[in-house]
C-alpha cells in the first residue's frame, strides 16, 4: 500500500517539512524518486492501491474482531497506569534507568504503540475513503477539513506507520533471538531457573 | 503468562520451532511468488489484467452503492479561483478553426446534427462553483456556466439515445477522447460549459465548449468538444488506454 501510495503521491508531490521558505525535507527528493523508479507510474499506483486496499481493510477488520472475541485485547489495550509506565519503559530502553514495571505479555509502551497502530489503521482507511470518494462522501471529506487536508492527513498517517515499523524492527533486533522466536512460534522459551523465579514473583503478586 | 508455563523436552521445542519457522518462510515465499506472478500477467488497456478486473469490480460496487443523484458540494462564487489552473493541451493544439466551430451531435450512424454556439447559449443556463479535482491529486474551486447535459438531451429529443450506456466525446482534431457512463452524464451537475468565471471560455480552457462533470476526475472534463455520440460499448478513452480506470467516479 505504501509503495503504490508513493507512485500516486508523485502525481502531486507538494509536501515538505519546514517553515516559510525554509525546507528541511522535501517529500520526496528527486534523487530518491529516481533511485526507486517512481516517476510516471501514477496509473499503475492507482490500480494497485484500489485493489490492495481491500486486502488491507479486510485483514485489519478481521484482526480487530479477533482481538475483541479472543479477549486478547486485554493484553494490548493500555491499562490505567499505562502512560506513566510507558515513560519508565522508555527511560529503561534509553539506558537512563534500571528495572521495569511488572508486565504481562506486553509492557505499557508496547500496549500504547500496538493500540496506536490500530487507531492509525482505522484513520488511514477513513481518510483514504474520503479522498477516494470525495463527491459521494463529501460530508466525510468536509469533516476532515476538505479534500486537501484529508490528503495531507492520509500522507501523515503513512509517515507515522513508517516510523512505527522503523522502531518496531529496531526493537526486535535489539530484543534478540528468543523474542523473535516467540513472535514467530507463539511461545516463549524460559530456562528452568527462570521459571522458578518467575513463579515466585507470581506468588507475590 | 505464568499460568501457561509448560515444561517440555528439548526435542519438542526444537520441532515446534522448526515447524513454525518453515510456515513463516513459506508465507513470505507465497507473498513474493504472488507479487512476481502479478507483475507478469498480461495487460488489458495498459493495466495488469487482475488489477483492471479489480477496478471494474470497484466500479460495479460503487456505482450501485451510491445514488446517481448525489450532488457534489457547491460553493459561493466568491470562492472560485480567478487564475484557473491549465493542465494539458491535448486536442487543443490546432486553434485555427474555432471560428467555424459547430458541435457535431451524432444521433446515430449517418444522422449528424450540427449545432452552433449561439444555439447552445439560447438553452437554459446553469452555473456551478465546485471543487475541481485532478487525478494527479490537486484540486481547485472553479466556476463554470453552460447548459446542463440533461437539458440538452431534452431539447434535442434524444430520449432513445439517453437509454444507451455511454456517451463518447472527441475533440475536433481527434487527439483527445473520453467515454462516460450515461448516469454520470445525466447527473444534474454535468454541464456543457461555454463560460468560466462569468466570461467566455478561454482557448486553453477549451473554447468554445467543454465538458464539466463534477462527479469525475479532471481527465473526463474534455476541452473543446468536437462531436458527441452515444454507444452501448465503452467509447475509446484516452487515459483509459494508457492504464487508468475507465470509470474515474468520485
Amino acid at each position: 500500500m505504501i509503495w503504490s501510495g508513493m507512485l500516486i503521491y508523485w502525481g502531486n508531490d507538494v509536501y515538505k517539512l519546514g517553515w516559510g521558505n525554509k525546507t528541511l525535507l522535501k517529500f520526496f527528493p528527486d534523487s530518491f524518486n529516481k533511485a526507486l523508479n517512481i516517476p510516471y507510474r501514477l496509473a499503475e499506483g492507482m490500480s494497485l492501491h484500489f485493489v490492495f486496499m481491500w486486502f488491507f481493510a479486510i485483514n485489519g477488520v478481521i484482526y480487530f474482531l479477533y482481538l475483541l472475541f479472543s479477549k486478547e485485547y486485554k493484553l494490548i489495550f493500555p491499562h490505567k497506569k499505562a502512560l506513566k509506565e510507558a515513560w519508565l519503559v522508555i527511560l529503561h530502553d534509553l539506558h537512563k534507568k534500571k528495572g521495569l514495571p511488572p508486565q504481562k505479555k506486553y509492557n505499557a509502551a508496547q500496549r500504547i504503540a500496538y493500540s496506536g497502530v490500530i487507531v492509525l489503521g482505522f484513520a488511514i482507511i477513513i481518510t483514504g475513503v474520503a479522498i477516494y470518494k470525495p463527491v459521494q462522501l463529501h460530508w466525510l471529506c468536509y469533516a476532515l477539513g476538505g479534500y486537501e487536508w484529508a490528503r495531507i492527513e492520509h500522507f501523515t498517517i503513512t509517515i507515522l506507520f513508517f516510523l512505527f515499523f522503523l522502531v518496531h524492527i529496531l526493537q526486535v533486533i535489539i530484543a534478540g533471538w528468543n523474542n523473535f522466536r516467540a513472535m514467530v512460534t507463539g511461545f516463549e522459551v524460559l530456562k528452568e531457573e527462570k521459571i522458578s523465579s518467575t513463579a515466585k514473583e507470581n506468588i507475590h503478586e | 503468562m505464568n499460568s501457561n508455563v509448560k515444561i517440555v523436552p528439548e526435542y519438542i521445542l526444537r520441532r515446534r520451532t522448526i515447524l513454525s519457522f518453515l510456515l513463516f518462510f513459506f508465507c513470505i515465499a507465497i507473498a513474493l511468488f504472488s507479487w512476481n506472478r502479478l507483475q507478469h500477467q498480461p495487460k488489458v488497456d495498459n493495466a495488469l489484467a487482475p488489477l483492471r478486473k479489480g477496478l471494474e469490480v470497484n466500479e460495479w460496487l460503487f456505482s450501485h452503492m451510491f445514488s446517481d443523484g448525489n450532488l457534489s458540494r457547491i460553493y459561493a462564487k466568491k470562492f472560485a479561483a480567478a487564475r484557473v489552473r491549465v493542465n494539458g493541451d491535448l486536442g487543443l493544439k490546432n486553434n485555427s478553426d474555432t471560428a467555424n466551430w459547430k458541435l457535431q451531435l451524432i444521433k446515430s450512424n449517418g444522422d449528424t446534427l450540427k449545432i452552433g454556439l449561439e444555439e447552445i447559449k439560447a438553452l437554459p443556463k446553469t452555473t456551478i462553483t465546485f471543487d475541481f479535482k485532478c487525478i494527479e491529486g490537486w484540486n481547485q474551486i472553479t466556476n463554470w456556466g453552460g447548459v446542463r447535459f440533461s437539458d440538452f438531451i431534452n431539447k434535442y429529443a434524444l430520449t432513445a439515445q439517453s437509454q444507451m450506456k455511454y456517451v463518447g466525446m472527441v475533440t475536433p482534431d481527434g487527439a483527445y477522447y473520453v467515454g462516460v457512463d450515461m448516469a454520470s452524464m445525466m447527473h444534474p451537475q454535468t454541464i456543457l460549459a461555454y463560460e468560466m468565471n462569468g466570461a467566455t471560455l478561454p482557448l486553453n480552457q477549451g473554447y468554445p465548449l467543454r465538458l464539466i462533470i463534477p462527479v469525475k476526475y479532471g481527465v473526463k472534463h474534455l476541452k473543446r468538444i468536437g462531436n458527441i455520440f452515444f454507444a452501448n460499448n465503452k467509447p475509446r478513452d484516452y487515459w483509459h488506454e494508457i492504464g487508468y480506470d475507465y470509470y474515474c467516479g468520485m
